[in-house]
């Protein structure tokens, strides 16, 4: 059997080796990048950038210390702590599914990481210690204070999405910072490890001071083992930064719904990156409502591109800025819409699932965190996952835990719970719920507000505390049947989460972060108490100080004092003899 | 932060037949020992020790001698001998012997040993033999340089500050940079090359520290500083005071080292632009430096590498560039070279050093980084430890723990068997012993628990009692002024009854 695995490595290591041997001529990293605009129904756009750098090399071998593409920083840290797949997203704002549909890529508000490792790391915990502290280094952002009361290992919900033979969810850590606030500092670094930096290509739109003038901003990094062919004998690695922002053009625009690059980045596109082998723009120009011609983008597009994203029939005008007829009329290239009728946005299309999620509740005892699941599909039911973490300090009550469907109750089918200990870990609920057809679906859990020691209070702990967005994961039955595509062809924006099979797809969905207020002490109190203590004691002090110290003596009244005087000049009036 | 180091060299003076000086004192084989004193600052002092083993040739070493040239024989003798780390063999040869070509009087070769003409009396022999020694070994300035924390300033020579500071393990990269990819597509076989010439030395400095080597490409990474343009030679010109500001910019990007703690050793490869290319850096005197490269004490080096103009103006863009790493690596090897202190200094005329090979070090160059490091390092210790001291006396009531206490006294027990075996002459373990304490002392120091923000300090807990020590004060004030008043008073009046 250790003859066999030894062969079966000889033969997965022989290509690499041969590989490495023939000189440098043949490129074994290849870089893509692609931004995707969409027209969101509210009169929103989104923007989307994908970075992605492809190497044909193993970076677990450590053999691996000479980069060109793949940044160094990202290679040395997945190759010392045995990282397999790296997922971190940085987002400030809230994607709306309700009035912008189904997001390309969604990411919670704040700090998302999971990261799967490699089955050789012994010691999880260290190794995701480790890397989070390097990553807050690299990333400019407070991941170092992810700890074990926020991490969670998740048993369903997020399954790796590259190469992976097992899934043992020991070797998974997931944790969210809801509280953490995204800004240029987090955006520099990461512009950074673009190859190009922000110098050449579609990077050159990346001007935060637009970037976050905006109502949602979302960066990520994933990192992921692929296949390198259909054979998939080897493994290749593959990063993806991507970018998604959504512009208020609606009450920018003076209530035109009208955009162009140049109106929302401030900046044209005037070249690719000379290191891409691909370099595209994609605008979503599919017809809504069966009204063709609806809008119109200028300059014409080099091509027309089909594909059915999400379940939906959607037509993209492409932009190649890497062939050479684009830049011949002019110099730059300023992508511009305009739409040929105001169009009534009253009816919005609702997504198949979205969710929604508060909290309430009166008083700073208890509450209820209530999460409502919409599937709106006509005639399908699906089963959802649902993740929800809470910190200790909120206790679930997992006795009140109801889930009630089209007012019956619905018993999930799968629950984990994982209890919180006390500054250790917190709440993990995980559920696989069957959502019916046209059904909305309530779960609703009860809690109690756990007191806090003084120093464990945030930073103005009267603002609350958040707890991070529950997650739902589902794959989503599909109105129209989808092709099976082949990744290295089709546009990034389709291609990170893996398709299972032509009649469904897969959505990753985060509600709303919650805001909890926590019965809070008057924190300048300790010091009232001291000043107020010391100053009684002192006065006592003081008054028996002078008992002890002070020699008194009868004094013989000689001319009497202000009372006696004022009493003989009443007398004097009198008439009477003073005193 | 005092500390008395006595280095111990064994030395072996070989005197081949016909070689042995007349005035000897005793007859051979005999002991003799050397002491001379190296003033560092006041409360160190280094005491070198050479002790020194005089003897005859055994019939081996005889055969070996009788090589054809000096290399030859080196080769052979190092075949019988089996020197330790830091221990010195001089085969004294007899004036006529044409071992060593004309006019060359010592013959240092690849391994411990030396060839030494025997010329003049036993005192012009024992100088020269003394100069061989410390030119293996160490001399009164490298041991500064090692201690360059404790020498008071402007007492250093220039080059003194340029060596990397002693660590566990450094982390070499090299970068190439091309701020031009759309008319430079710059290609570099790093990893060929890095096997091929960094290994080898790396793998014999590799008693020294752990060494990790990697390579990247930075594309549109920019020198902080526009060139002037030269019309004589229709060239760019960096000169020499614009240097320092060109790092700057260029650091941000090279990424650093978050994954360990050890320093960095940057080497990068610049590809001036195409519009600004040919890039020459001048000296201080206005000429072009020939290798067209510079380095930055303790950080690295840069080299500016030149990319012909294409015959045909219409050649199509990106020109494809294969960079010549030969030529590439010998100025990195050297700047390395320099880094590590090991640059050799100037010498007699009569000296001749064999050179290293393939390797890139000679055995007693090594020797020389470790006597230089291991005293370096029994420095650092006793500073950390002497801040670690302070700390403690600074805030009264700070927790030791139990494991921070045991790295405390490993660090310590390390540093005396270091200082021991130093005075032993077993440079080796006296290195090894010197990590150790290194390690420990440093594990020590960066406790978490010993972090001084981590205790109330004691200005502080005064103020917050402020509002009690305050008014319990001025009753105690005002009775003391009024005892001073009285006592005041009582003086005067006897005066005035008189």
């Amino acid at each position: 059997m250790a003859a066999v695995g030894a062969l079966v490595q000889l033969l997965l290591l022989l290509p690499a080796v041969l590989e490495a041997a023939a000189p440098g001529g043949t490129q074994r990293d290849t870089l893509r990048e692609e931004l995707l605009l969409s027209p969101l129904p509210a009169g929103d756009v989104a923007a989307t950038f994908q970075f992605r750098t492809r190497w044909d090399a193993d970076l677990q071998r450590g053999a691996v210390s000479h980069y060109r593409l793949f940044p160094k920083a990202l290679g040395r840290l997945v190759a010392a702590l045995g990282v397999r797949e790296l997922h971190l997203a940085l987002t400030q704002g809230f994607w709306r599914t309700q009035a912008w549909g189904q997001p390309p890529l969604q990411a919670p508000a704040g700090a998302e990481l999971w990261v799967w490792f490699q089955p050789t790391v012994t010691d999880v915990d260290k190794a995701w210690k480790e890397l989070s502290n390097i990553l807050s280094g690299i990333f400019c952002a407070s991941l170092n204070f992810i700890d074990s009361t926020n991490t969670v290992t998740p048993t369903a919900s997020f399954k790796p999405l590259g190469l992976a033979n097992g899934t043992d969810h020991h070797l998974l850590r997931y944790a969210v910072l809801p509280r953490e606030v995204v800004c240029t500092e987090n955006l520099t670094p990461w512009k950074k490890l673009l190859p190009c930096g922000s110098k050449a290509g579609l990077a050159v739109l990346l001007k935060a001071e637009r970037l976050f003038h905006s109502s949602y901003h979302s960066q990520a990094v994933h990192i992921r083992p692929i296949c390198r062919d259909a054979s998939c004998l080897a493994v290749s690695w593959e990063l993806r930064q991507t970018l998604t922002v959504v512009f208020d053009t609606f009450s920018s625009g003076q209530g035109k719904k009208d955009w162009s690059l140049f109106r929302m980045f401030s900046r044209t596109l005037t070249d690719a990156c000379p290191l891409a082998s691909q370099s595209k723009v994609y605008v979503d120009i599919s017809p809504k409502n069966k009204e063709k011609d609806l809008l119109e983008v200028t300059p014409p597009p080099t091509s027309i591109h089909e594909a059915i994203v999400q379940g939906d029939k959607r037509t993209y005008a492409v932009y190649d800025l890497l062939s050479p007829s684009l830049f011949n009329t002019s110099r730059s290239l300023n992508v511009q819409l305009k739409w040929k009728r105001p169009q009534d946005s009253s009816e919005l299309p609702t997504p198949v699932l979205h969710a929604q999620r508060y909290v309430s509740g009166y008083g700073l005892q208890t509450g209820e965190i209530s999460t409502l699941i919409y599937n709106t599909h006509p005639y399908r039911a699906f089963p959802v996952i649902l993740l929800e973490t809470v910190p200790w300090y909120l206790r679930l009550y997992v006795h009140t835990l109801t889930i009630i469907t089209k007012g019956k109750e619905n018993k999930p089918s799968y629950i984990h719970y994982q209890p919180a200990q006390d500054r250790r870990r917190p709440h993990l609920l995980e559920m696989l719920i069957q959502l019916p057809a046209n059904s909305v679906t309530k779960i609703t859990i009860q809690f109690e507000r756990a007191l806090l020691k003084w120093t464990e209070y945030t930073p103005d702990p009267n603002h609350g505390f958040y707890v991070g967005s529950s997650v739902l994961s589902a794959l989503v039955p599909s109105v129209i049947a989808m092709k099976d595509v082949d990744v290295e062809q089709s546009p990034l924006f389709t291609s990170l989460f893996p398709s299972s099979d032509g009649s469904s797809y897969f959505v990753r969905l985060y509600t709303e972060p919650l805001l909890v207020n926590l019965p809070t002490p008057d924190f300048s109190m300790p010091y009232n108490v001291i000043c107020l203590t010391c100053t009684v004691v002192a006065v006592c002090y003081g008054s028996f100080y002078n008992l002890l110290t002070r020699t008194f003596h009868v004094e013989e009244p000689s001319r009497g004092g202000l009372a006696k005087r004022l009493a003989n000049i009443i007398r004097q009036f009198r008439g009477v003899p003073p005193l | 932060r005092s500390a008395q180091f006595q280095l111990a060299v064994p030395v072996a003076v070989v005197f081949a037949p016909g070689s042995v000086p007349a005035d000897l004192p005793r007859p051979l084989p005999f002991r003799d020992a050397q002491e001379t004193d190296i003033s560092v600052n006041l409360r160190t002092s280094v005491t070198s020790r050479y002790e020194v083993t005089y003897r005859g040739t055994t019939a081996r070493e005889e055969a070996a001698l009788d090589a054809a040239t000096a290399r030859d024989a080196d080769v052979a003798l190092h075949m019988l001998q089996d020197a330790p780390l830091g221990s010195l063999t001089m085969y004294v040869v007899p004036e006529t012997s044409s071992l060593l070509p004309q006019g060359i009087s010592v013959y240092v070769g690849k391994h411990r040993s030396a060839l030494v003409r025997a010329e003049g009396g036993l005192a012009a022999l024992r100088a020269r033999l003394r100069q061989l020694t410390q030119v293996m070994s160490f001399t009164a300035a490298s041991i500064a340089a090692a201690l360059s924390d404790r020498v008071p300033d402007g007492q250093l020579g220039p080059d003194a500050r340029r060596h990397l500071k002693s660590s566990l393990g450094y982390e070499i990269t090299f970068s190439l940079l091309n701020p031009d990819p759309k008319s430079h597509a710059v290609e570099w076989d790093i990893e060929d090359a890095v096997n091929r010439y960094v290994q080898p030395v790396l793998d014999k400095l590799s008693l020294v520290a752990n060494f990790s080597v990697d390579s990247q490409i930075l594309y549109y990474a920019v020198l902080g500083v526009t060139p002037r343009f030269d019309k004589e030679s229709s060239s760019f010109l960096l000169s020499a005071h614009s240097l320092p500001h060109v790092i700057n910019p260029v650091e941000a990007r090279l990424g650093s080292s978050a994954a360990s703690l050890y320093p960095v050793l940057n080497f990068l490869l610049y590809v001036p632009e195409r519009s600004h290319s040919p890039l020459y850096i001048q000296d201080k005197d206005g000429a072009t430096v020939s290798t067209n490269a510079f380095h930055s004490p303790r950080w690295g080096g840069i080299m500016v590498y030149n990319v012909e103009a294409p015959a045909s103006p219409q050649v199509s863009l990106p020109l494809r560039v294969d960079v010549d790493m030969v030529r590439v690596m010998e100025v990195f090897l050297a700047q390395l070279r320099l880094l590590f202190g090991l640059s050799r200094e100037e010498l007699p005329p009569e000296f001749l050093l064999e050179s290293p090979g393939n390797e890139g070090l000679a055995d007693w160059e090594l020797d020389r980084l470790l006597w230089a490091h291991t005293v370096e390092n029994i420095a650092t210790v006793s500073t950390t430890l002497t801040s670690l001291a302070q700390l403690l006396d600074k805030i009264g009531n700070i927790v030791i723990k139990d494991d921070v206490a045991s790295e405390v006294y490993q660090a310590v027990s390390s540093a005396q068997s270091a200082m021991a075996e130093l005075s032993a002459g077993h440079l080796h373990s006296a290195f090894q012993a010197s990590k150790e304490a290194v390690t420990s002392s440093e594990r020590a120091f960066f406790d978490p628990s010993l972090l001084h923000l981590l205790y109330f300090p004691d200005d502080q807990k005064f103020a917050i009692y402020i509002p009690l020590f305050l008014p319990m004060a001025v009753p105690i004030l005002l009775s003391l002024a009024k005892i001073v008043r009285e006592a005041r008073q009582r003086k005067k009046l006897p005066t005035k009854i008189d």
